[in-house]
């Protein structure tokens, strides 16, 4: 089976090659394409992959999406709607991916300060081959990983940020990517983003998708400089159906701050890594994050901070909201290296779980070899409070508002988290409409 | 930083205070392992047929295993055929007194403060003594005999009371259950088999001291208690080992099974020999231990204080099938030198209304490694069953290591769950304050880690306590953080 599978991809990867190239870059896509073979399908034998069983979605080898054809009216009005949909402001910068693939026509790109380059990695590698293949380098454990392996076998495009020093950018910039009429395909989209110096930056991230069995396999690489600050949102609407594996690798130097807000709602399956790595003193790492499975959905976050040198701090928030027979899978691991002395490190994940179909595993992890280090991690799992339930109750608000009402509240506390107005009024109507509530209990609040 | 180092030196420079060989000629055999090595263990203790076949069986499943590598632990390879087996102390008459008892044995339970005397006359406690694999005398028989309690060596409960091992034995930890489980199973030597009947409230704490003698020798212990319904039972299991060059090996089964409404309270101090401060020698130990809370309202509570050991390999964990049966588990873990532990606790809920509260301690100095490494549990059915954990490290060195790796997986709405864990180290202004009252930096660290500990503490038996009391500061002795 296995056999089959490496035939199928085997052949496809050779036609790829064919298309011209720079030759360091067919030479990464063979070394990616020898390591995904090596490595092979996980199977839940494997530690990390022991509560997601990818196997049986993954036997069927996905083709490689082809270019949607937006000549094709159907097509152009599925588009249409779902850039709609993801839209959030119209004055931030927007590149949109269309099955993997920079769309000019649906982009919106406003006037950018001198240096700062944003860019689809297609372009940058003809325009900035030397900084493409430095950011591409950057070490994220993308080794270790089969479906990172598979995407560098494919390097093709995705969004170039690269902002020089001493830059504040003026608006955020927002990737969508869409996967649009495909049966069985695969897209591969790369990532780079380098901030630089004393810079700030705000990224948005946006997957959505028409149609059903399509596989996105993500990964974005992150280089924040001294004192760089970056927030990174990541809003996960795939279509229910999709498989969405997704790897963040952020590499962060003295004084640097990076926030993540990842939101995950669709995909059948949705697997999110985010590897941190705080290679500085006086760092600050911030993730959040909010993963909301109901039907059949499965939903894995798996975080990884590594704490490499002294002073430096993370906090991180998880928070999970299982209905039907959902699975949610919350694997973070702290990891505190021997230098790394007065680390504090504090993590939480919280689930909430609403039926009893509904599958939960947790595994919070510290793994700390200094000793003048304070590192906390707590995890909670259970049902609805029936106290606060019974105050609301008392009040008068009606049983099923009252739980809405408190579902709403206990992942609202992530969303406050967002500073983008934009971003956080779209994910509030997400959660509004998700429980049918108006927006009157925003307005009442003080 | 420098007085530190220095207290840190003498600390690690410590000599381990129970090291010393009892002369003892013993009956063993030639090391290796083999369905024939089977067999004799199993003819020499007179086994019944049904006992050996089970044996061979364990021995054929363990053939077909690997050994387990997800710990966090490292060791060189075993080579289990350079073990031996079986081994007993050549004399074993049967004794009615202490008296009778081999002088020399007696002069090494004197030497380790565990005197045979003074326990029974001071503690109240009766001692089956396990001595190498083989038990040399039993106190306190008839007493417990008298409530219709059965406590005894396990070969002895073998020939006396087959139905109830036959009934009981695998039936927690199965003998396919893991490796080490798998292999005791085919070659256990001996250990503790404990009935308490209906209703009865053991008159008095059980307890075994476990010591391992006979240089090379595995020691495979195998404990079973039964506590039938309404029944209580305390049950003490205390270790010290002799000072050893290479690495022995031990793998323990206990498995305790609590009917309806019945109570069973497993306490261990295991303090066995944890090599010497370049990390040679010293105890593997590897033990599974399991209790079902078979019965309603049953009630399994494990607490433990590990101070010994090279390496510590156990997760005693409870399995709450019985509606509002409750699982507790109370450890302190150290690990100072080259030691490792990887422990921790399972807790499986089955039942309704089920709780379970499991506290850890861990404390790292010098270059040891201590992994926390639980599981909890809430099946389908397990209805407002509730879980607190609480995981807590202390560091004291700068190359030492704390881990926690916790495993939670529910699936009933209505349970909950609550996990926290911690690290830090000892603090130089808790320090600070300690010694501008008169302490010394010693005693303040000794204060601060009692006081770490005492949760765990409060829990075990008065005079287990003080003994553990006395096991910490020996071996945090100089480690200032």
């Amino acid at each position: 089976m296995i056999a089959t599978e490496n035939e199928t991809y085997q052949e496809q990867h050779a036609t790829f090659q064919l298309q011209f190239s720079p030759a360091w870059l067919v030479e990464l896509r063979q070394r990616g394409f020898d390591a995904f073979t090596r490595l092979g399908i996980p199977t839940k034998t494997l530690e990390d992959w022991r509560f997601t069983n990818i196997a049986p979605l993954v036997r069927r080898p996905y083709a490689l999406a082809s270019l949607a054809h937006s000549d094709d009216e159907t097509t152009n009005d599925e588009i249409k709607a779902l850039v709609q949909q993801a839209t959030l402001d119209e004055e931030f910068h927007r590149l949109v991916f269309i099955n993997g693939r920079y769309s000019d026509e649906w982009s919106l790109m406003h006037d950018l300060s001198v240096g700062v380059v944003i860019d689809n990695l297609g372009n940058a590698i003809c325009d900035h081959p030397s900084d493409v293949q430095t950011l591409l380098a950057s070490d994220h454990k993308l080794d270790d990983s089969t479906f990172a392996a598979l995407n560098t076998a494919f390097i093709n495009d995705g969004a170039f940020i690269d902002i020089p020093d001493g830059v504040v950018l003026d608006r955020p910039v927002h990737l969508v990517f869409l996967s649009i009429g495909s049966n069985h395909t695969v897209s591969h989209p790369r990532n780079l983003i380098r901030v630089g110096k004393h810079s700030k930056a705000h990224v948005i991230e946006s997957y959505l998708g028409h149609g059903d069995a399509y596989f996105t396999n993500a990964i974005t690489q992150v280089t924040l400089e001294e004192s760089a600050e970056l927030d990174h949102h990541k809003l996960q609407h795939e279509q229910v159906g999709a498989l969405h594996i997704a790897l963040t690798g952020v590499d962060q130097r003295t004084s640097s701050r990076f926030r993540s807000h990842y939101f995950s709602f669709g995909a059948s399956l949705a697997r999110n890594e985010l590897n941190c790595v705080l290679d500085g003193e006086q760092i600050e790492t911030t993730l959040n994050g909010l993963y909301m499975p109901k039907g059949d959905q499965l939903m894995d976050c798996r975080t990884r901070i590594d704490h490499a040198k002294p002073h430096c701090k993370s906090y991180e928030l998880y928070k999970g909201i299982l209905d039907d027979r959902a699975k949610g899978v919350f694997n973070g691991k702290i990891f505190v290296h021997q230098d790394a002395q007065k680390t504090d490190a504090k993590q939480s994940n919280q689930a909430l779980l609403l039926s009893d179909d509904a599958v939960v595993n947790t595994k919070p992890q510290l793994e700390i070899y200094a000793d003048d280090v304070r590192c906390t991690h707590g995890a909670t799992i259970g049902a609805l409070d029936e106290d606060a339930l019974y105050y609301l109750r008392s009040r008068g608000v009606p049983a099923e508002l009252a739980r809405k009402i408190l579902i709403f509240a206990f992942a609202n506390d992530v969303v406050q988290g967002v500073e983008l107005p934009a971003v956080r009024r779209h994910l509030e109507s997400v959660l509004l409409s998700g429980h049918e509530l108006s927006e009157d209990i925003l307005s009442r609040r003080t | 930083m420098t007085s530190e180092n220095t207290l840190l030196e003498e600390f690690v420079q410590r000599e381990y205070a129970h090291g010393f060989v009892t002369d003892i000629e013993a009956d063993a055999i030639a090391p290796g392992l083999s369905e024939d090595v089977v067999r004799l263990i199993s003819s020499k203790k007179n086994e019944p047929e049904w006992l050996l076949q089970w044996r061979l069986k364990a021995y054929r499943h363990w053939l077909t295993l690997e050994e387990p590598n997800w710990h966090n632990v490292k060791y060189p390879p075993i080579d289990y055929q350079a073990s031996i087996y079986y081994s007993a102390p050549k004399q074993r008459p049967k004794l009615n007194s202490l008296d009778e008892v081999d002088p020399i044995l007696l002069e090494t339970y004197e030497k380790l403060g565990i005197s045979l005397h003074e326990q029974k006359i001071l503690a109240n406690v009766a001692v089956d003594a396990v001595f190498d694999s083989v038990s040399i005398a039993t106190t306190y028989r008839e007493t417990l005999e008298k409530h219709g309690v059965i406590f005894r060596p396990f070969s002895e409960a073998v020939h006396d009371h087959p139905e109830l091992v036959k009934k009981y034995l695998g039936s927690v930890v199965p003998y396919s259950d893991n490796f080490f489980a798998s292999l005791n199973s085919a070659v256990f030597s001996d250990g503790s088999f404990c009935y308490i009947p209906k209703g009865v409230r053991c008159p008095m704490e059980l307890s075994t001291y476990f010591r391992i003698n006979a240089q090379n020798t595995g020691q495979f212990e195998r404990t079973l208690i039964i506590a039938e319904e309404g029944a209580y039972v305390s049950y003490l299991e205390g270790c010290t080992a002799p000072k050893r060059d290479e690495n022995q090996l031990h793998a323990a089964v206990v498995e305790l099974v609590a009917l309806d409404d019945a109570q069973i309270k497993y306490s261990t101090v295991q303090n066995w020999y944890p090599g010497d401060a370049e990390g040679k020698g010293g105890i593997y130990n590897f033990v599974t231990k399991r209790g079902a809370c078979r019965g309603q309202n049953s009630k399994i509570s494990w607490t433990q204080v590990e101070t010994g050991s090279a390496i510590t390999w156990k997760y005693p964990s409870v399995i709450l099938q019985g509606d509002n049966s409750v699982g507790e588990f109370y450890s302190v873990a150290v690990t100072a030198n080259h030691q490792q532990a990887d422990t921790g606790t399972k807790m499986i809920h089955i039942g309704k209304n089920t709780k379970s509260t499991i506290i850890s301690k861990g404390i790292s100095a010098g270059v040891g490694q201590n992994n926390y490494r639980g599981e909890v549990k809430m099946m389908k059915g397990a209805t407002n069953a509730r879980n607190f954990s609480q995981c807590d490290s202390l560091l004291i060195g700068d190359r030492c290591g704390a881990h926690t790796f916790p495993y939670i997986e529910v699936r009933n709405s209505t349970a909950k769950v609550e996990h926290e864990a911690s690290t830090s180290k000892v603090g130089e202004d808790q320090i600070y304050y300690l010694r501008q009252r008169g302490l010394s930096t010693e005693d303040a660290v000794n204060m601060i880690v009692n006081g770490f500990c005492k949760e765990v503490y409060d829990l075990l038996p008065m005079e287990f306590a003080v003994e553990a009391r006395k096991l910490l500061s020996v071996s945090l002795e100089g480690s200032v953080g």
